[in-house]
C-alpha cells in the first residue's frame, strides 16, 4: 500500500522525495489544493470515499499516516 | 433554530445569468502555477467555464432584468408585489439600500416593504425563511425575493484557487400564501464566532478600501490577492460543511419524518465538485441525487446556485404535475447554515435566462 501512495504523492509533485519527509503539509511538499488532488487519486485507487473530515494534516503527514488512515476504510 | 409554517409556495423563479462565458483554460496564463497542475484540479474541483458580467452591470440589474421578464413574459401584475427582499453581498452603494433602488425600477407600490440583506451561501434559504415570516402578516400576499451577487469582481483573477469557481447571477423567486396545509420546516443555524473565516477584509467601516488595500500580494501558496478580495479558510470552511451539513439533513428528515430516499432530489449549495461529491457521500445518498453541475457551467453565484440549480436541472419536473420532494440547503459565509424541504409541482415558470443589457 505505502508504494501506491507513494506513486500517487509523486504524480502531484515529482520534485520532491516523500520517504524523506515526515510534515508533509507543514514541510511544504503538499498545499491545499494538493491534498484535494491526492484524496480524489486515493479514492480512486482504493475504490473508496475518503471523508472530508479525515483530511486533516495530521492524516497527511507521512506516508505512513495516511497508510494508518486508508486502512480504516479497509476494514 | 426551526421556524414552521403552512401555507406557503413558490410560484415562479427565474435566473439571471450573464451571456460573457470566461473559460478556465483561457485564463491559465493568471495564474502563477504550471498549467499542468492546473488542468488537475479542472475536473476535480469543476473549474470549466463561469459567467462573468461586464464592469457596468450589478447584481441588482440581474434581478430587475429577471423581475422585468416575469412582468413581460408570465404577467406577472408588479403592483400585486406586497415585500421585496434583495439578497447579496454586492449592492448597488452602501447608501441607498438596493431594495429601494428596485423598488422605484420595478414600479412597486408604495404599501411593500422593502429589506436588503447581506448574506452569501445560505441567502436563498434565508430568504426564504424571511417571506414567509412576513408572509404569516395579514395584508402580504406575494413575496419577491431577488438574490444576486457580481463575486467575479471581489476575487483576485490570480486566485486559481478561488476565480475560476466563482460566477454572477441573479435571481428573483416570488413566494405566496397558499392553500396547502402541509407544513414546511426551515432549519437555521449561526456561528459567528467564525465569521471571519469567509470574508472581504477591507471597503467597509472596519477597514475602509485605500491604495494599499487593493495592492496584490503573494499569500505564500502561489496565489495573489489584495485585502479588498474575497478569501476564504479553505480548509476550516470545508470541515464546517462536511461536519455540519450532513448532522443539519438528518435533523431535517427527522423533523419531517421522512427517510433519504423520500426526497427526489437534495437541491444543494455549489461551492465546487469536490466539496459536493464528499457532501453526498457523507449524507449518504447517491451523487445522482444531488446535481451538481452549477460551478463547471456558470460559476459559484453565492446565493444564486440553489434558483440556477433549480432552473437548469428540474425545470422540466417541476413544471410537471409530478409532485417533486426537494430537501434544499444553504451553507457558508456567516457562518450560517440552513435547509428546508419543500414539495412543488405545477411550478408557473422556471426559467434560466441570459441577462442582455437594454439599449436606451
Amino acid at each position: 500500500m505505502k508504494k501506491r501512495i507513494e506513486q500517487k504523492l509523486i504524480s502531484i509533485r515529482p520534485e520532491f522525495d516523500f520517504l524523506k519527509s515526515d510534515s508533509f503539509i507543514d514541510e511544504g511538499l503538499l498545499d491545499s489544493f494538493d491534498l484535494i488532488t491526492l484524496v480524489s487519486l486515493l479514492d480512486e485507487e482504493f475504490n473508496i470515499s475518503i471523508d472530508g473530515i479525515d483530511m486533516t494534516p495530521e492524516n497527511f503527514s507521512n506516508i505512513s499516516t495516511i497508510e494508518l488512515m486508508l486502512k480504516k476504510y479497509m476494514d | 433554530m426551526n421556524l414552521s409554517f403552512k401555507g406557503k409556495k413558490i410560484t415562479d423563479i427565474v435566473s439571471v445569468v450573464p451571456e460573457n462565458v470566461s473559460r478556465f483554460v483561457d485564463e491559465l496564463h493568471q495564474y502563477s502555477f504550471p498549467v499542468e497542475k492546473s488542468l488537475k484540479l479542472k475536473d476535480i474541483m469543476g473549474f470549466n467555464e463561469h459567467r462573468v458580467a461586464p464592469e457596468d452591470v450589478t447584481a441588482a440589474d440581474m434581478c430587475e432584468f429577471g423581475f422585468n421578464y416575469l412582468v413581460d413574459s408570465k404577467g406577472l401584475n408588479p403592483a400585486s408585489i406586497d415585500a421585496l427582499i434583495f439578497i447579496s453581498h454586492t449592492p448597488d452603494h452602501f447608501v441607498p439600500p438596493t431594495s429601494s433602488i428596485l423598488h422605484g425600477k420595478l414600479g412597486l407600490k408604495e404599501d411593500c416593504l422593502c429589506f436588503d440583506i447581506n448574506h452569501g451561501c445560505a441567502g436563498f434559504i434565508v430568504g426564504l425563511q424571511q417571506a414567509f415570516m412576513l408572509l404569516e402578516n395579514v395584508g402580504i400576499n406575494r413575496v419577491a425575493l431577488l438574490n444576486g451577487d457580481t463575486l467575479s469582481r471581489k476575487v483576485s483573477k490570480k486566485d486559481r484557487n478561488s476565480y475560476p469557481v466563482v460566477g454572477d447571477a441573479g435571481s428573483v423567486a416570488i413566494i405566496e400564501n397558499s392553500s396547502d396545509t402541509n407544513p414546511i420546516n426551515v432549519f437555521t443555524k449561526n456561528r459567528g464566532k467564525d465569521s471571519l473565516v469567509l470574508k472581504i477584509p477591507a471597503g467597509g467601516s472596519r477597514m475602509p478600501s485605500t491604495h494599499e488595500t487593493s495592492i496584490l500580494k503573494d499569500i505564500g501558496d502561489g496565489n495573489f490577492r489584495s485585502l479588498d478580495n474575497l478569501e476564504m479558510e479553505g480548509a476550516s470552511v470545508f470541515a464546517f460543511v462536511q461536519s455540519e451539513v450532513p448532522k443539519m439533513v438528518d435533523e431535517i428528515l427527522k423533523t419531517e419524518g421522512l427517510n433519504k430516499d423520500d426526497i427526489d432530489f437534495f437541491v444543494l449549495h455549489q461551492p465546487n465538485r469536490f466539496m459536493l461529491e464528499k457532501l453526498a457521500d457523507k449524507i449518504g445518498v447517491s451523487r445522482n441525487k444531488v446535481p451538481n453541475n452549477i460551478v463547471e457551467n456558470f460559476g459559484n453565484s453565492n446565493s444564486v446556485t440553489i434558483p440556477i440549480n433549480i432552473t437548469f436541472n428540474l425545470k422540466n419536473i417541476l413544471t410537471s404535475n409530478r409532485s417533486t420532494k426537494l430537501l434544499l440547503a444553504g451553507f457558508g459565509v456567516g457562518l450560517t447554515w440552513s435547509g428546508l424541504v419543500l414539495d412543488i409541482n405545477n411550478i408557473n415558470t422556471c426559467e434560466l435566462i441570459e441577462f442582455k443589457k437594454e439599449i436606451k
